[in-house]
């Protein structure tokens, strides 16, 4: 298994260039961090009795005025900043996950039903979806968070507030995973192997899930690569609003938009390094998501 | 072509109808509007009094009526936070958003398109790489962090630009304009560049792959072979058939400058409708929000309508494979 995987085109084409390996080391060290956070970081930035304000505004450890427990330095309440990226990458991953899986399934299975079925479904879906194409997701997302914010009491909001990121970002971008499915599914449609499910007199649903569904999800899949790193972006620039996760429970562009006012008076630190994690991560998934798109692509071969 | 065109319409007119409908049921339906017009004291039959007075018991379909023609006279009501109409607040605001997004569109065509076309001719020389490998990290670089960086750089290190606000402006009637005084062109610096870097990029990359597309057609093998000189070849017959995705491209994606104008006027405190959209969310202000998204939806349907006009009448293969596929359909 390991063996056939290691000699297949897409394993060659991997090892073939050292950005995209380069890329994927930096992507998944950043993502393991993120998921082992609570067993590797050196403080609890949550822990409201580890909170040391005599120590605030530590520059980080190779500085002069550096401490060495303090790798990266202290934000405004003493708060160690790897412990608060490594935790602020944790909920940054999360939600881009959480919300690229949510549009990919949603949009995915409406494509393919859309796709197969046809009919004035198709019709209206893919009618809705264009329209939805037309506004930039972004503003989308900022609205349905604007509604939310109106809708339900303050601490009740900052309570679900990941969800609402989750679902915002989500319903955003599930047009392009509807378009896409849509289009294979109709290529699919007509094969012979969905002819002789059907003949064999196997209910529509069961061809839909079971033999249209699967071979669609290869231009899925590099949507969804691509996706993350948008979503993740998409995250990141909603907190840094103050339209994302509330300071009590920072993601990275929240970090970012707490330390931008510091950075007047010197405090470079605290917003740097939050964002050179958050470019860093959005980089690699780019670079891995336009190797992929290009590996399965037969037509570059 | 007629057909087409009222097709166009047709569905113009249906984004617009929906976008109003959001944002009414953003009016109507999200938060009580009657609590944010009157005060502490008011009693209940005062309420009641209002919430007649202002229709709000009529049916729905009424109600939505009267708010669309309100909203083509450019009637919003007024703002809950600021107490003032709607309507006054964005005329405020838009002068300073568009020249932002106008200055931003101009710098990424005028440097996104020579920067393509030299990647694409040179591709292996060791500028196009560099060029190539920035725009990646270009593309993963979200604007607020360009922004705060050059804040960092230009403002806090060296102090040579100002790091928020429009600078001074000069008023033309109700445009008020900042390019005609030094401290506001100062001003604007920063906000275009951290605006147009990421068109700038894709425009670089669309002219790219266009190019190259268009470098391996057989008409251009066909040109060289009757022996005409590289610089013809190049800008004469293949640069013109690339604008044509990207003349497209480009206007769409001006929608894409005014929704992403909100991040970088929020990084440079830049006074236009962007920020006063986000400071609205903030504070709830449905108002303002309404008036926001339903003037932005027009822009971006006016855009896309504008695009697929210019598509039509530039590119005569699209003509054809219409009029052959609705040949095939009926």
């Amino acid at each position: 298994m390991l063996r056939r995987w290691y000699d297949s085109d897409l394993a060659y084409s991997f090892r073939r260039s050292p950005s995209v390996v380069i890329a994927a080391i930096v992507a998944g060290v950043i993502i393991m961090a993120a998921v082992l956070a609570p067993l590797i970081s050196p403080f609890n930035p949550f822990d409201p009795a580890a909170l040391k304000l005599m120590d605030a505004f530590t520059p980080p450890a190779w500085t002069e005025e550096g401490k060495a427990i303090y790798l990266m330095g202290t934000d405004d309440q003493g708060r160690d900043l790897l412990s608060t990226i490594l935790y602020g990458s944790r909920i940054s991953l999360l939600v881009g996950f959480a919300a690229i899986a949510f549009a990919a399934v949603f949009g995915t299975l409406l494509g393919v039903l859309c796709g197969y079925r046809g009919g004035w479904l198709d019709n209206v879906v893919m009618r809705l979806a264009d329209v939805q194409l037309t506004i930039p997701s972004i503003l989308i997302a900022l609205t349905i968070d604007g509604v939310a914010r109106t809708a339900l009491p303050r601490e009740l909001h900052n309570e679900i507030a990941i969800f609402v990121l989750i679902f915002a970002i989500g319903i955003a971008d599930w047009p392009q995973f509807a378009r896409v499915a849509r289009s294979a599914a109709m290529v699919e449609r007509h094969k012979d192997y969905v002819s002789a499910a059907r003949v064999i007199g196997q209910p529509s649903w069961v061809i839909v899930l079971r033999h249209v569904l699967p071979n669609t999800l290869g231009p899925v899949l590099v949507l969804a690569t691509i996706g993350l790193a948008l979503a993740v972006l998409s995250e990141a620039t909603l907190s840094f609003l103050g339209c994302g996760m509330p300071p009590t429970q920072p993601s990275l562009g929240t970090l970012i938009r707490v330390g931008q006012s510091f950075l007047f008076s010197g405090e470079w630190w605290i917003t740097f390094f939050p964002a050179m994690t958050l470019v860093l991560l959005v980089l690699a998934v780019n670079v891995l998501g336009d190797w992929l798109r290009d590996a399965l692509n037969p037509k570059l071969r | 072509m007629l057909g087409y065109i009222v097709g166009r319409l047709a569905q113009a007119l249906a984004v617009m109808l929906a976008v109003a409908l959001v944002a009414f049921l953003l009016f109507n339906y999200v938060g009580d509007p009657i609590n944010n017009m009157v005060g502490q004291d008011a009693t209940t039959t005062d309420r009641a009094d209002l919430r007649d007075q202002l229709g709000l018991n009529d049916p729905a379909p009424v109600q939505f009526g009267r708010f669309l023609v309100n909203a083509a006279q450019g009637n919003f009501g007024l703002s809950y936070r600021l107490k003032r109409p709607v309507s006054t607040l964005i005329q405020e605001r838009l002068p300073a958003t568009l020249e932002l997004v106008f200055l931003s569109a101009l710098a990424s065509l005028v440097l996104g398109l020579p920067l393509g076309v030299y990647t694409a001719l040179r591709r292996d020389s060791w500028l196009s790489r560099v060029v190539l490998t920035s725009s990646l990290v270009g593309v993963s670089l979200p604007t607020f962090v360009i922004g705060i960086g050059l804040i960092y750089l230009l403002s806090v290190q060296f102090d040579l630009l100002p790091s928020f606000g429009r600078g001074q402006v000069v008023s033309l009637g109700w445009w008020s304009t900042g390019f005609l005084t030094k401290s506001g062109w100062a001003a604007i610096v920063m906000p275009a560049i951290t605006l147009s870097l990421y068109q700038l990029t894709l425009v670089l990359r669309l002219v790219r792959t266009e190019m190259l597309e268009v470098l391996r057609t057989d008409y251009i093998k066909f040109a060289r072979a009757r022996g005409l000189s590289n610089r013809i070849i190049h800008f004469h017959h293949a640069l013109k058939n690339t604008m044509m995705p990207v003349v497209t491209i480009v206007g769409l994606q001006i929608g894409g400058l005014i929704a992403f104008s909100i991040v970088t006027e929020t990084v440079f405190q830049w006074p236009g409708m962007g920020l006063l959209f986000i400071q609205a969310v903030g504070f709830a202000d449905i108002p303002v929000m309404a008036a926001y998204l339903v003037l932005v939806g027009a822009m971006f349907v006016v855009l896309n309508l504008l695009v697929d006009m210019a598509y039509f009448v530039i590119d005569p293969r699209l003509r054809v494979d219409r009029a052959k596929a609705a040949g095939k359909a009926t």
